[in-house]
């Protein structure tokens, strides 16, 4: 039985998504021993089929409040790390700040997109309340008759693919180890705490082993029960139409009913998303595209000139509150940083910094607080009134 | 409340039923629903695959509510029937909330489908509670084939426009043999108080708490609602006059 002590990795981070890879760069940077595993490619998970976006306001939903503290915390934190991640990886991670249009195309759409907005004001979010003339002075190919638009200066995006590649360069040029189409299929237990991991009859020996596995989370059928999390793959079908670079149709990233459109700077134009509760199924079908492009055309009907470019399917890792676990779990040694759902792209950064901290000093980051495995369990159904 | 909703063989405290769809995640789901305190709870049957889930929908209600499948969605008697049969087999319960939607637009019932469908599912053993337009008619038919109770809507699902025919529903209410619930087009709490004013024997509502700003509250609300609107039916409204009629004593005035 092969031991791999030699290493003497500190750290082993379980999936090579953004999250995984976030935090093994930052703890590589800090000087810590740190191998990633990964039972495919790096970045081809939940990382692979997500758009990028950066929107911590058109998003936010009622009962979300706590989540939407940590979605500024680190939106906050987007700058800087474009720039700490773009100088450590030398490539470009495509951040585009022209912002977010969300789109009324009928009057009853736009009932429900103020009622929306007026939720979202209330919160303190900067949102603007524009006319169809005023979405279509920022987009001049939106449908005529669009009934209103909320406009959102601070919810940006980024190439999500190109994050990816970005942070496993990085994490590698710091002297990371990542082990592709390497799969997992135990945690070496001593006394009741984990001590590393095992790939078949390889031991992998590390003080800190970090869950990241995104949307295969609850389907890990060795993890210990004690240490397990509500995460679920939600299915999403997306589409890549490809538009003239030097005349994009659209330029902000656009919401519409049912639909987001995310414009690249290289002419990519990504449509998203379906949300099908269908497990692991990564069945691309004539209903979910029909939806997918039926919904964008309405906004846009420009559209149809484009050509299909791409066609993917994934799966969010989503949690019973659809905010993500941060935290030690029940195990010693084991610590989950999984189940971001929609939002793993946008929460990467402060993912990455939460559980640095929580590894090198045994902090957790204000924002991160309540976000641990535990709020599961101790929850209080508690009833209003 | 001082007595049971009773449906075919089972009884319940409560008369407030909620659906499970469109809320803003699971967690805000469970609270509204804890908040609501409804004992029967809809979940639409889907085409799902099993594998992978660390948690099914089903996982998380069963035990706590009685479940009621719904055929959501469906267009044709053939689907319907399917659809509960397989809600039958998975959730191992012979009732079923029918939905037989004949116009996309309006999501209004097809009613003479409906009726077809209900009577197939009771020679086959369901307890049917049929999805129904607000019309005596179509209700007294439903009853006839043999329904557990029927659910006549206030205004089309979704659109929490409230009762738009008060006098529809107060006529189904006083004709039916079997109990009426409200389904669909409640908007807020005085909405569900006004179908239980009416003479519902409940209300069946879900996006008016799941889409609300805050739907943990709305949940409440609306348990509240139904409440104070079956114990103002109890206990009687009185009578509209044209003029005031004071409530104190005329007589022994301070002054002239």
């Amino acid at each position: 039985m092969p031991d791999k002590t030699s290493n003497k990795a500190s750290v082993a981070v379980i999936g090579a998504g953004v999250c995984g890879l976030g935090i093994a760069w930052r703890l590589a940077q800090a000087g810590r021993a740190v191998e990633v595993f990964d039972k495919g490619e790096a970045g081809r998970g939940a990382t692979w089929a997500a758009a990028g976006m950066l929107a911590s306001g058109v998003e936010t939903e009622p009962g979300e409040q706590a989540l939407l503290a940590l979605n500024l915390a680190a939106r906050r934190l987007w700058p800087d790390f474009v720039r700490d991640l773009e100088a450590a990886s030398g490539i470009d991670l495509g951040y585009r700040d022209e912002g977010t249009l969300v789109v009324a195309p009928t009057r009853d759409d736009a009932e429900q997109l103020r009622f929306t907005y007026e939720f979202q004001r209330g919160l303190g979010l900067d949102l603007a309340w524009l006319n169809g003339a005023g979405a279509r002075a920022r987009e001049p190919h939106l449908r005529a008759g669009i009934a209103g638009a909320v406009y959102s200066a601070a919810d940006h995006q980024v190439d999500n693919r190109q994050l990816a590649l970005a942070l496993k360069t990085a994490f590698l040029r710091a002297g990371g180890i990542l082990h592709e189409h390497c799969e997992v299929t135990g945690l070496d237990m001593e006394a009741g705490a984990v001590r590393g991991l095992w790939v078949g009859e390889e031991r992998h020996r590390a003080e800190t082993v970090v869950l990241a596995a995104g949307p295969w989370t609850g389907a890990l059928d060795w993890l210990p029960a004690a240490a397990r999390a509500p995460v679920r793959p939600v299915k999403g079908q997306v589409l890549t139409l490809g538009m003239d670079p030097l005349a994009p149709l659209l330029t902000h990233v656009l919401w519409a009913p049912k639909i987001y459109l995310v414009p690249r700077r290289d002419g990519r134009l990504l449509v998203g998303a379906t949300v099908e509760e269908k497990g692991f199924d990564e069945t691309l079908t004539a209903g979910g595209v029909y939806e997918l492009l039926d919904a964008a055309w309405r906004p846009l009907p420009a559209i149809e000139e484009l050509p299909i470019l791409e066609t993917c399917v994934g799966f969010r890792p989503t949690s019973r509150d659809d905010a993500p676990i941060l935290g030690a779990s029940a195990l010693p040694g084991l610590i989950l940083a999984t189940g971001h759902h929609r939002n793993g792209i946008l929460l990467a950064p402060v993912t990455a910094e939460a559980m640095a901290r929580l590894i090198l000093d045994g902090e957790t980051l204000p924002e991160a607080r309540g976000f641990g495995p535990e709020r599961f369990a101790r929850r209080k159904l508690a009833a209003a009134v | 409340m001082p007595d049971d909703l009773i449906i075919a063989d089972k009884t319940f405290s409560s008369r407030l039923l909620l659906g499970t769809s469109g809320y803003p995640n699971r967690q805000v789901m469970l609270d509204a629903l804890e908040a609501g305190a409804p004992e029967i709870v809809t979940v639409s049957v889907r085409r799902i695959s099993l594998e992978g889930y660390a948690e099914s929908m089903v996982d998380l209600l069963e035990g706590k509510y009685h479940l009621l499948p719904n055929t959501a969605g469906c267009e044709t008697q053939r689907d319907a029937v399917l659809t509960a049969q397989l809600a039958r087999e998975a959730l191992q319960t012979p009732w079923v909330k029918l939905e037989l939607i004949g116009d996309r637009e309006t999501l209004y019932p097809d009613s003479e489908q409906l009726v077809l469908a209900a009577a197939e599912l009771v020679a086959e053993g369901f307890t049917v509670l049929p999805y129904c337009g607000d019309d005596p008619v179509v209700c007294q038919k439903l009853a006839d084939v043999g329904c557990a109770a029927v659910m006549p809507l206030g205004a089309p699902i979704g659109s929490g426009m409230g009762i738009c025919n008060p006098y529809n529903i107060a006529l189904i209410c006083a004709r039916s043999p079997v109990p009426v619930i409200l389904d669909a087009g409640v908007g807020t709490a005085s909405d569900a108080a006004l179908a239980m004013e009416l003479g519902c024997a409940a209300v069946l509502l879900n996006t008016a708490v799941a889409k609300s700003r805050d739907p943990v509250a709305m949940a409440a609300a609306m348990r509240m609602g139904v409440e104070a609107g079956y114990l103002a039916r109890r206990a009687g409204r009185i009578p509209k006059r044209s003029y005031a009629e004071a409530s104190s004593p005329q007589l022994g005035l301070i002054g002239t």
